[in-house]
């Protein structure tokens, strides 16, 4: 087995190719981050690790506008998303060069995906270490969606999606708990799901929505503390109204 | 086409083997230079080549109701007319016309050319491609082969989402929005009628009328105009050719022979 993980453009005997495996170990390791599509906006939330005390946290955004109507959130190799992120947004730009329209949220995650493809056919080059997730709003229908892609190059659209630390805890919860929502109660979900797998709080997690009028803004700290808050009231109400029911029994 | 990446490069790799992925990181810009003896001037010589090309009327324009285009069907080779009965109307795809002036080889290949790249578009994007965008690949195509001696003179006439489109495209890459256009050496002929007529609320009847009535007077002054003035309308729902009528017969039509009073009769004399 040792044999076949040095040259990603080899197959191992069952079938595996062992370095886009492994690159999908990395993002495993990477910061959670969670996507919600609404009816009318889309959401993204990020991990942010505890702030480290002399860095710019401003200068740490992890949530990125690829073009006016295109963000992308990614957990994994930093350095690879940097690299990645600009190719995405030279191709937004040529192809509003080439046919004056901007692109559509399918065609940029598609190049995003063939991209990352490339990476796992070519010789002397390893995999970029990192799954992506790509919010929009169609520019013609207006139609929002959520789209992720990985290491290996596959993509696919999703309602609500989960990907680094802990994906599958919030996937889980997601599944369990996602229904049509539209503008605050998006956000509102996107953050439960965060914190299902995040210490609780502004400082820990970066929100960015997305909306067809005002496109990608990056909720302030104190904004998404006053969410969580609002959160915690919420499981609390619940919490108590469960004991109530629970109580008569207990005679 | 390339655009130049120049300005967003990362750093470049300070050793190790040259792969295509790599290259387009750290890749200096160069061109190749052209292998001839006149660099300053094989260009216009190139241009000049072709000049007096485009023997032909084409027009189209955008009204009310869609986009009205029109054109004549006759080649010339010099002062030869080598056919009467060429289709200058060339159809891209069911919503989209082109018209030809210039080569008609090069009008044929590259219309054929685009109509393959739109269906291509339209398969990896799943919906058809603007009259914009439509245009503005053929134009990228055309300024790429600069100076080679291309001859097209072409209009871009099609009904997307955003309503009727009309562009003009031609050999040296240019590319122009508009509302009306004529393109050939009959040009100036029809867009005497055609800009007289013109208004936008016109209902098809009209419109196909007044275009009919441009090519018409074009190839009765132009003589490498003449052959069949060919009338296509563009509305929602794709191309319909509404008529093709040989010039001859307009001629006719709006000009009817009149009888006219005889001033002196030659009479046979009997005898003496």
């Amino acid at each position: 087995m040792a044999r076949y993980d040095r040259a990603i453009t080899v197959f191992s005997p069952d079938g595996h190719l062992f370095q886009v495996e492994y690159a999908l170990e990395a993002v495993r390791k990477g910061n959670a981050a969670v996507g919600v599509r609404g009816t009318d906006i889309v959401v993204l939330g990020v991990e942010k690790k505890s702030a480290v005390k002399l860095q710019d946290s401003r200068s740490v955004r992890k949530i990125v506008s690829l073009d006016d109507h295109i963000a992308l959130a990614c957990a994994g190799l930093k350095a690879d998303a940097r690299v990645l992120i600009n190719r995405a947004r030279i191709e937004c730009q040529s192809h509003r060069l080439t046919v004056e329209e901007p692109v559509t949220v399918e065609y940029i995650t598609r190049y995003i995906a063939g991209l990352q493809q490339k990476y796992t056919q070519s010789g002397g080059v390893r995999p970029f270490g990192l799954s992506t997730l790509v919010v929009g709003f169609d520019p013609y229908t207006g139609v929002p969606s959520l789209y992720q892609t990985d290491p290996s190059g596959t993509f696919s659209a999703w309602k609500a999606n989960a990907t680094g630390r802990n994906s599958n805890s919030m996937r889980e919860f997601l599944e369990k708990n996602y229904k049509e929502t539209s503008g605050h109660e998006t956000i509102k979900l996107a953050i439960r799901a965060l914190l299902e797998v995040v210490e609780s709080g502004g400082k820990n997690i970066e929100v960015a929505t997305m909306t067809k009028e005002h496109g990608l803004r990056q909720l302030e700290e104190s904004e998404i503390d006053a969410i969580v808050a609002e959160i915690e009231a919420e499981k609390a109400a619940a919490e108590a109204a469960k004991k109530a029911l629970a109580a008569p029994k207990e005679t | 086409m390339k655009l130049d990446t120049t300005g967003m490069e990362s750093a470049a790799p300070v050793w190790g083997s040259h792969n295509e992925l790599v290259d387009e990181f750290s890749a200096a810009p160069s061109f190749e230079l052209p292998n001839t003896t006149d660099f300053d001037g094989f260009q216009k010589e190139a241009i000049q080549m072709v000049k007096p090309a485009k023997g032909t009327t084409t027009l189209a324009f955008i009204f009310k109701e869609g986009v009205m285009v029109a054109a004549d069907s006759r080649a010339s080779m010099g002062g030869y007319i080598s056919s009467q009965s060429v289709k200058k109307i060339i159809e891209i795809n069911p919503y989209m016309l082109g018209t030809m002036a210039g080569g008609a080889a090069d009008c044929q290949f590259w219309h054929r050319n685009l109509g393959t790249k739109c269906r291509l578009h339209e398969l990896a994007n799943k919906r058809r491609i603007s009259v914009t965008g439509a245009s503005k690949l053929f134009a990228n195509i055309l300024y790429s082969y600069r100076g080679i001696g291309l001859s097209v003179g072409t209009m871009i006439a099609g009904w997307d989402e955003t309503g009727p489109g009309l562009y003009y495209v031609d050999n040296e890459g240019g590319r122009l929005k508009g509302m009306r256009f004529s393109v050939g050496s009959g040009s100036p002929y029809a867009y005497g009628v055609l800009d007289n007529g013109y208004r936008y609320d016109m209902s098809v009847e009209e419109a196909a009328e007044l275009a009919r009535r441009a090519i018409y007077h074009a190839t009765f002054r132009d003589g490498a105009s003449g052959g069949v003035a060919s009338v296509y309308y563009v509305g929602p729902n794709g191309w319909k050719k509404l008529s093709g009528d040989d010039v001859g017969e307009l001629h006719y039509r709006y000009y009817p022979v009149m009888p006219s009073t005889v001033e002196q009769e030659m009479v046979e004399v009997t005898g003496a």
